[in-house]
């Protein structure tokens, strides 16, 4: 009978015990916000956060007249997002498309293994392969002083891209229903004419959150831009012009920044900023994505 | 009939694209790393100031890295995953804690560097080491296990815990003896690919735990340490002398390359043959 | 013949008390479980309907009846596996050996080791036949390795199974046919040593010759063990059950010896079911 009593009390520490290290991922991520926001507060009281974030000049370094301001950053990691989304959205869908509705299923496994290939590769190799082949490469065709800009850094991270979107999108493909494809073929439809007319516009707001959820991953990436991008902070007017984007902003000064200066506190408001950037695509993600299931759910 | 034909050409010819391009990436990388790599590159350490040695060190980092960010991940993660799994897949708590993981996935591994630097280098004070870093890199790899776990948590078919409490086993008995064996290949498989991932992330180590050059191994949590990815920027960009460190860091890059590249593919392999063995679905 | 009906509730139990049973002279047999105005509830829908049912001794009790009825959910409750059903409520008593086991203070574990069961689809563990067999055992924390092994032995025997597994007992059990798996689980489950074993559709995705040896199996085993089996196949009751209790629509209609119940039914709806009128 004791033995009894032994194994229920048991039964309850261990409970107990796997309940309170599940509460680590919560405190985790409470620990994050709250860090990310008290080594923010002093810069934010002393400048102010939409003053930074106007703010036109990011000289945090200069000795009399230090400026904190955000917006050639921001503006940086959206022009490198956007750019690199142009390159790689039709990469990754065309990669999409082929394995989901056009490979056979030999070459769709061979491709599986590639796309998990490039995704596997680490971010600082891509930026080293860019230093090396298309720092020079650039440089040279367009004539400039120094092959690191926008535009270098923007393709690389598009190839960087490529697998995640190809994925997403693939995911997406796959959710619409076989009776749409099966109906159209049986009309009498070439490939081509399924894919664009019936398969790409029912999965077109899968797709859609496939980009914004590839935006946010974009926007986030670290070491290609700091490899890639240039080193100035300047407001890039065209993509030949080096820039500096967030990630590369904060990667780069945290190592100088003085703890407890202005500049410290300044990086931890841009990550601030950053993180949230990254949860509201998310979110959009999130809610874009549920809204597409149930569009197919009812579509059948 | 012409439209279908142009477009089928046009998908294929950027897929190939991408082949060549990925595959001619992988040959530039090892046919100028393999010049560089001989067991005196990978098994001395550096000296000169990163003239001359090898890159011993930073493999030393990256395992100890990697091990001790496991060691911490591990058990909490997989916790973390069975109280949402097996005891309150309804709960509000288990919802709070799957938005956590689900933000947390979302955030950038830089932002996990500015966090590990204010939290474990400055406020704790630990400074920039080994054990700072390993802190960071395993909250980093905490959704990607939380998650994977589920999955295969979700995976092990409802009848086999039918069984097993028919037979009179209590709740743990049963997650323990019958439902994460029954788990394990797959937890496994997604443990390794989650190393092969870490081993690569550069950002969260760059300030929390990494220097350029060391003499000797590190010899205790608290001393900074060499880390691969963090080594091939460090050659590129504070390198001093392009002639020996371009090389050099086409070396490591492979180094790192294979070491990824085996951890996955074992991984992977081990899936295909646990998922035949056990007849189970994975 | 002497017909003794008892009426409780509004169920007509008949039970026969001076008849041969068995080809022996025998006295009424023991009551081993009890049930007594039974109500089960999912959510808005109540699947049981006032349930009044006697379960013999060392006997084979049917309890058969088209989809729906609720025998599965009935079955359930006798070894407290309700707790997998969410949304569930209940009331009256069920009563084995003299206690009530729904009540909310009764030990489930140990009442699953005195209650066992087998399921319509045979659910072995993703580990070697022994380790299948072995695993009841382990968990009530038996540690010499030659008794464990002797008691092995021992159930593959009794479930008809050892001839055909004794020379690869460390293979992996999902190897087996369907048939053989479903008597490891019957093996599996008589290792603990039950006193009762509920039996839910154990054949139904079964072919008929491993059926056919696992009536066989059911009938032996009612020597040792008190048996109760859900089915929706009217000529297995037929074939092993000692009693049979007609259920439809969460009401047991009918209960007695099987071979009154299918030669002489009392309702009518239990004639129309079994002559074929409604499945």
């Amino acid at each position: 009978m004791n033995n009894e009593k032994n194994k229920i009390l048991k039964e309850k520490i261990i409970e107990k015990i796997i309940f309170i290290f599940s509460m680590f991922s919560i405190f985790s991520l409470f620990l994050i916000i709250m860090i990310l926001f008290r080594e923010s507060l002093p810069s934010i009281k002393e400048i102010g956060l939409i003053e930074m974030i106007k703010g036109r000049e990011w000289y945090p370094t200069d000795l009399e007249n230090p400026s904190f301001g955000f917006f050639p950053l921001i503006y940086s990691s959206i022009y490198i997002t956007i750019l690199s989304l142009i390159f790689s959205i039709p990469l990754g869908l065309s990669l999409a498309i082929y394995i989901s509705e056009i490979a056979s299923e030999k070459i769709k496994s061979i491709l599986k293994i590639i796309v998990e290939l490039i995704s596997m590769i680490p971010s600082v190799v891509f930026g080293f392969v860019g230093v090396s082949i298309l720092v020079p490469f650039i440089q040279k065709t367009f004539n400039l002083p120094l092959g690191y800009c926008v535009l270098t850094a923007s393709i690389v991270l598009a190839l960087m891209a490529t697998p995640i979107i190809a994925t997403l999108c693939e995911d997406f493909l796959r959710m619409v229903p076989l009776n749409l494809r099966e109906a159209s073929t049986a009309l009498g439809a070439n490939k081509y004419q399924t894919i664009t007319k019936i398969i790409l516009p029912a999965a077109s707001s899968g797709l859609f959150t496939a980009m914004i959820l590839g935006a946010g991953r974009i926007i986030g990436e670290t070491m290609v831009v700091l490899m890639l991008s240039g080193g100035s902070a300047m407001i890039p007017e065209n993509v030949f012009d080096p820039a500096r984007p967030i990630t590369s902003a904060i990667a780069s000064e945290m190592g100088e920044a003085v703890k407890g200066s202005i500049h410290y506190s300044a990086l931890f408001a841009m990550g601030m900023i950053l993180f949230i950037i990254s949860i509201a695509t998310s979110i959009i993600a999130e809610f874009l994505s549920k809204r597409y299931s149930l569009k197919l759910g009812k579509g059948r | 009939m012409i439209k279908e034909k142009i477009f089928l050409f046009f998908i294929k010819s950027i897929v190939l694209i991408i082949t060549i391009i990925i595959f001619g990436i992988f040959g530039y990388l090892f046919y100028n790393g393999i010049k560089v790599i001989n067991l005196d590159f990978i098994f001395s350490m550096p000296r000169n100031f990163m003239k001359e040695g090898g890159i011993f060190p930073a493999l030393i980092g990256t395992f100890l890295l990697i091990i001790l960010s496991i060691t911490v991940s591990l058990p909490f993660g997989i916790a973390t995953a069975v109280y949402i799994s097996e005891y309150k897949p309804k709960g509000f708590l288990s919802d709070i804690i799957k938005i956590s993981i689900k933000t947390l996935s979302s955030v950038p591994s830089v932002v996990f560097g500015l966090f590990g630097y204010g939290i474990f280098v400055n406020a704790f004070g630990f400074g920039v080491s080994l054990i700072s870093g390993a802190l960071t890199l395993s909250i980093l790899s905490l959704p990607i296990i939380i998650s994977s776990t589920l999955e295969s948590l979700g995976m092990v078919p409802q009848s086999y815990r039918e069984a097993s409490m028919a037979l009179g086993a209590t709740k743990w008995e049963t997650i323990y003896k019958v439902v994460i064996p029954a788990a394990s290949p797959s937890i496994l498989t997604a443990i390794i690919l989650s190393i092969a991932r870490v081993a690569g992330e550069t950002a969260p180590i760059l300030f929390t735990a990494c220097v350029f050059y060391q003499e000797k191994l590190p010899f205790s949590l608290f001393s900074p340490v060499m880390a691969l990815p963090y080594h091939i920027y460090a050659l590129i960009s504070e390198g001093t002398d392009p002639q020996i460190h371009i090389p050099m860091a086409y070396g490591t890059s492979v180094v790192l390359l294979m070491l990824v590249i085996f951890l996955s593919s074992y991984a992977m392999v081990y899936r295909e043959k646990r998922r035949k063995y056990d007849k189970i679905r994975y | 013949m002497q017909w003794y009906i008892e009426k409780k509730g509004e169920n007509m139990i008949r039970l026969d008390t001076n008849k041969i049973v068995d080809g022996n002279e025998k006295n009424t047999p023991n009551t081993k479980i009890e049930v007594e105005n039974l109500n089960f509830y999912y959510g808005e829908k109540q699947v049981l309907k006032n349930i009044n049912l006697k379960i013999f001794e060392k006997k084979v009790t049917a309890i058969i009846g088209p989809s729906g009825c609720g025998k599965s959910t009935f079955i359930r409750l006798l070894n407290r596996m309700d707790e997998f059903v969410s949304d569930a409520r209940f009331d009256g008593k069920i009563i084995i050996d003299g206690i009530n086991i729904l009540d909310e203070n009764i030990d489930k574990v140990s009442l699953r080791r005195k209650v066992g069961m087998v399921f319509q689809k045979p659910n072995p563990f993703p580990k070697s036949i022994k380790e299948n067999v072995a695993y009841g055992l382990k968990i009530n924390n038996w540690k010499d390795k030659f008794k464990i092994e002797a008691r092995v032995i021992d159930s593959l025997k009794k479930s008809a199974l050892w001839e055909e597994v004794k020379f690869r007992l460390n293979d992996n059990a999902l190897n087996l046919s369907g048939g053989q798996q479903q008597r490891l689980c019957i093996a599996r489950c008589i290792a603990v040593e039950p006193e009762i074993i509920l039996f839910d559709e154990p054949c139904a995705s079964l072919d008929p010759i491993s059926t056919a040896k696992i009536e066989e199996l059911i009938v032996n085993l009612k020597k040792e063990y008190t048996i109760i089996i859900v089915t929706h196949n009217m000529q297995q009751a037929l074939r092993v059950a000692d009693y049979t209790a007609f259920f439809l629509m969460g009401e047991m209609v009918e209960f007695g010896p099987t071979k009154n119940l299918f030669e002489s039914p009392v309702d009518k709806r239990t004639e129309d079911y079994i002559t074929g009128k409604f499945g």
